[in-house]
C-alpha cells in the first residue's frame, strides 16, 4: 500500500472565476511542482475541460480524476467524481438539461472557455456556469450514484455555498462519500461540532482558480494506485485503503 | 395572531402539519440560508422561504417557529410535509414571490 498526495478541487478556465492561465498544461506544470499524485477537475457545473487535462497529466504520470462542482438547487457547492468518460458525459447530460438559460456577462464573471493542448479555445459557455442547477442535493446525489459517480459536498465550514450555510447541518441520512473541508479547518473541532460524522473520510483541497493554488491544500490516500476502485474504496475505508486523517 | 388566521387572510395552502394551525405566529422571518434561519429567527416566527428540503423542518422545530411559508408555488419535499406532520409545524404555500407576501404578513402583524 502506497500514500498518495492529492489536491481533488481544482479549477480550469473554464470556471467563469478560474484564471485564464489555467490551461491544462500550466494545472498539470503547478501539480507536478507540488508533487501531487492525484488531481481532480472540478469546475462550475461542467465537465467539458477534463478530457484535455487528462490527456495532458497521462504524459506526465499524473492521475486525473475528472469531474465537477455542481451547484445545487439550494446552492450547495458538490463535487462528484465519475470513472470513465462515458459516465462523465452522461453527467453532462443532466447538467445541461438542469442549468438555466441565463447568459454569462464576460465583462462581470469572466471567460468561459474550453482550451485544446495547444491552449487554443475550442469551446466557449454561453450559459453561467455559477447558476444554480434545476435539482436538490438529494436528486444530485442519487443522479452521481446512478452513474457509479462518487459524491463529496464541498467546503462544508464554509459560510456561503456550503452544505452547512444552505441547509444549516449536514442531512444526516445524506448519501455522500465524502466531505471536504477547507484548509482552515481543523478536522476534530470540526468532528466535536458534529459528532455524527466522527465515520465519514473527510478531504481537503485548494480549491485552487490560479495555478500558484494548486496543491496549497491536499489530501493524503493510502491505496494500492491510483485508479478509480481504489480512491472509491479507500473513502469506505475498506480492504486497509483510507484517507489519512489530518 | 394564529396560523389559522394568516392562511385565510393570505389565501394560503396548506400542505401539511394540521395540528399547528392554532399556533400563535409572534413575528416573520425571510430567509433562505437555514443557517442564517437557526441563528437569527425568534421563537414564533413565520418563516418564509423558497427552501423546501427536510432540514427547513428540523430548524423551524428548532428553533420553535410557528409556521414555514412556501413561496413562488414552491411545494414542500415528501419528507418535509412528514416531518411537518410529526413536528405539527404548519408548512403552508402561495403563488406569491418573498417581497409581496412578507410585506403583507408585516402589514397584518403590525396592527
Amino acid at each position: 500500500m502506497k500514500v498518495f498526495k492529492a489536491d481533488l478541487h481544482v479549477h480550469t478556465v473554464l470556471s467563469p472565476c478560474g484564471s485564464l492561465e489555467m490551461s491544462p498544461a500550466a494545472i498539470v506544470k503547478a501539480a507536478l511542482e507540488k508533487k501531487l499524485d492525484i488531481i481532480g477537475i472540478t469546475d462550475h457545473n461542467s465537465t467539458r475541460q477534463c478530457r484535455v487535462v487528462i490527456n495532458e497529466a497521462k504524459k506526465a504520470g499524473l492521475t486525473v480524476y475528472s469531474g465537477a462542482e455542481v451547484t445545487t438547487r439550494e446552492e450547495v457547492h458538490c463535487l462528484a467524481f465519475f470513472e470513465n468518460f462515458e459516465k462523465l458525459d452522461e453527467f453532462q447530460l443532466f447538467l445541461d438539461a438542469n442549468l438555466p438559460d441565463i447568459k454569462n456577462d464576460t465583462g462581470l464573471f469572466g471567460y468561459q472557455v474550453v482550451v485544446n493542448e495547444q491552449e487554443e479555445i475550442v469551446y466557449e459557455e454561453e450559459k453561467l456556469l455559477i447558476s444554480a442547477i434545476g435539482k436538490s442535493i438529494d436528486q444530485v446525489e442519487k443522479e452521481v450514484h446512478r452513474l457509479g459517480g462518487l459524491f463529496i459536498p464541498a467546503h462544508v465550514n464554509r459560510s456561503k455555498y456550503s452544505l452547512i450555510s444552505q441547509l444549516g447541518f449536514i442531512p444526516p441520512d445524506l448519501k455522500f462519500d465524502a466531505l471536504e473541508l477547507t484548509k482552515h479547518q481543523d478536522t476534530s473541532s470540526f468532528l466535536k461540532s458534529w459528532p455524527y460524522l466522527k465515520e465519514a473520510s473527510i478531504i481537503r483541497s485548494s480549491d485552487a482558480h490560479q495555478p500558484e493554488k494548486i496543491g496549497e491544500a491536499f489530501t493524503r490516500i493510502q491505496m494500492e494506485n491510483t485508479s478509480f476502485k481504489e480512491f472509491a474504496m479507500a473513502l469506505r475505508n475498506a480492504g486497509g485503503r483510507e484517507v489519512i486523517r489530518q | 395572531m394564529k396560523v389559522t388566521e394568516i392562511v385565510e387572510k393570505l389565501n394560503l395552502k396548506v400542505f401539511s402539519g394540521k395540528e399547528g394551525l392554532n399556533n400563535e405566529v409572534t413575528n416573520g422571518y425571510t430567509s433562505d440560508l437555514l443557517s442564517d434561519v437557526m441563528g437569527h429567527a425568534d421563537a414564533g416566527n413565520a418563516w418564509i422561504t423558497l427552501q423546501t428540503h427536510k432540514n427547513v423542518m428540523a430548524i423551524a422545530s428548532l428553533k420553535d417557529l410557528s409556521a414555514v411559508i412556501l413561496v413562488k408555488g414552491f411545494e414542500p419535499e415528501e419528507d418535509m410535509a412528514a416531518q411537518s406532520n410529526e413536528e405539527g409545524i404548519p408548512v403552508l404555500g402561495t403563488s406569491e414571490e418573498a417581497f409581496t407576501i412578507s410585506g403583507k404578513l408585516y402589514g397584518m402583524l403590525q396592527k
